[in-house]
């Protein structure tokens, strides 16, 4: 599979997660481990240019495939804007729903659409977040897409 | 927690899925969106997960004689997308909103909805109010089975061992209205409602409230809140409120359609 860009082989158990291989076998701790039965969103990453659950997918049916995750979309700047929105609105305390929010933010922006606040907190219903109680964070979602999208 | 050790394999034929579904212990592994979960939780352990994503054909959406055929590995965030389904099944596609969330939806799969028969679950009562058709396949050939006789009960249909759901035959109906009540966005519904008319008949298909989803065919509202089961209670739940809840979502849908 490629991952961030970089084509990575290796063999893998079959019961291993995608988000147990990314983070145990290649050292990318950014997508975070919660529930591991696909509620809480932490583990959140993107699968040919789809977000899906790392822990609902086996690293073995990622073969083959495109694997983007926080650190690949941090380091390619594509995150820049949602970032700066964040830490500006205070859209986190603890951090560890944060990559996940942000790969589920970023996939409503990608997709273009001028959405409304309740279509933001509809998009990311599946990513639970213990400590803002969600404001802050869809307050900084709906900066980047008032200024970012501009169709809609 | 981590899902107990098992064999993966990924057939790229029909025929080489269905030497592997006869070995013991073998699962069909799809979306694996229920299946990974259960997998998870050690509430499933089985010897071989089949992986059929690679399985050719069984994702597309083909419209035909006013029916739509719809492959089984279709996923949710396709059946959201098509233009074809919202236009021709607009309960399937208004229902699909309501699974899970984008993430779910971008893997989970129409065929593993059906098959997995979640007695809270949104595709099985769209299947049964459209009286949909589904398409097994085995060794043997090919089967149809109308969704009324495939949803047998508690997580329970018709499917053998070594066959596979290959795809969903949905007719169009006339008019329809989809409404499910849950306490937070993409949650299993606590109560849900798929209801269509059909050449001046109503099909109402109940999901939340039994082992399976419930059709009823009343010709007055009255008549539908009056044949009304009584409702299974879950966790959360009791009965009576899954009956009251019922009946709210009677009110709503009655005059919608």
């Amino acid at each position: 599979m490629t991952v961030n860009g970089t084509q990575v082989t290796r063999n893998v158990p079959p019961r291993q997660h995608l988000v147990d291989f990314l983070r145990e076998e290649l050292g990318l701790t950014g997508s975070h481990l919660g529930c591991e039965h696909g509620v809480c969103g932490a583990c959140t990453i993107r699968v040919n240019g789809e977000i899906v659950r790392g822990c609902l997918m086996l690293a073995v049916q990622a073969n083959g495939c495109r694997v983007d995750t926080i650190e690949g979309l941090s380091d390619s700047k594509e995150l820049e804007k949602l970032q700066g929105a964040f830490h500006r609105r205070n859209a986190l305390q603890c951090g560890f729903c944060t990559p996940g929010m942000l790969m589920a933010a970023q996939d409503l922006i990608r997709s273009g659409k001028k959405a409304t606040r309740e279509e933001i907190r509809a998009h990311i219903s599946g990513n639970y977040c213990r400590c803002t109680g969600y404001h802050a964070i869809v307050d900084a979602i709906e900066e980047v897409i008032k200024t970012e999208v501009t169709h809609g | 927690m981590k899902a107990p050790s098992f064999a993966y394999a990924k057939p790229r034929s029909l025929a080489e899925a269905f030497d592997l579904l006869e070995r013991p212990g073998a699962k069909i592994l799809a979306g694996g969106q229920s299946l990974i979960p259960s997998l998870n939780l050690r509430l499933s352990s089985p010897e071989l997960l089949v992986d059929i994503t690679a399985l050719k054909g069984l994702s597309e959406v083909e419209v035909k004689d006013g029916t739509v055929r719809v492959g089984a590995l279709c996923t949710h965030a396709a059946l959201e997308r098509s233009e074809e389904v919202r236009k021709h099944l607009p309960l399937v596609a208004e229902a699909v909103s309501h699974i899970a969330h984008p993430a779910i939806r971008n893997r989970g799969t129409l065929g593993g909805s059906l098959a997995l028969a979640d007695p809270a679950a949104e595709l099985p009562a769209c299947a049964l109010a459209l009286e949909a058709v589904l398409i097994i396949s085995s060794r043997k050939g090919e089967r149809r089975v109308k969704a009324a006789d495939f949803f047998k009960g508690l997580f329970e249909t018709d499917l053998k061992p070594a066959e596979i759901l290959v795809g969903v035959e949905f007719p169009k109906a006339d008019k329809s209205v989809f409404l499910e009540l849950t306490r937070r966005q993409g949650d299993y519904a606590i109560v849900g409602l798929a209801a269509v008319v059909k050449k001046a008949e109503r099909r109402l298909a109940f999901f939340g409230i039994g082992g399976k989803p419930i059709l009823l065919k009343p010709r007055s509202l009255e008549e539908a809140k009056a044949s009304l089961p009584t409702p299974d209670a879950d966790l959360y739940h009791s009965s009576a409120t899954k009956l009251h809840l019922a009946k709210v979502l009677l009110d709503r849908v009655w005059n919608r359609l």
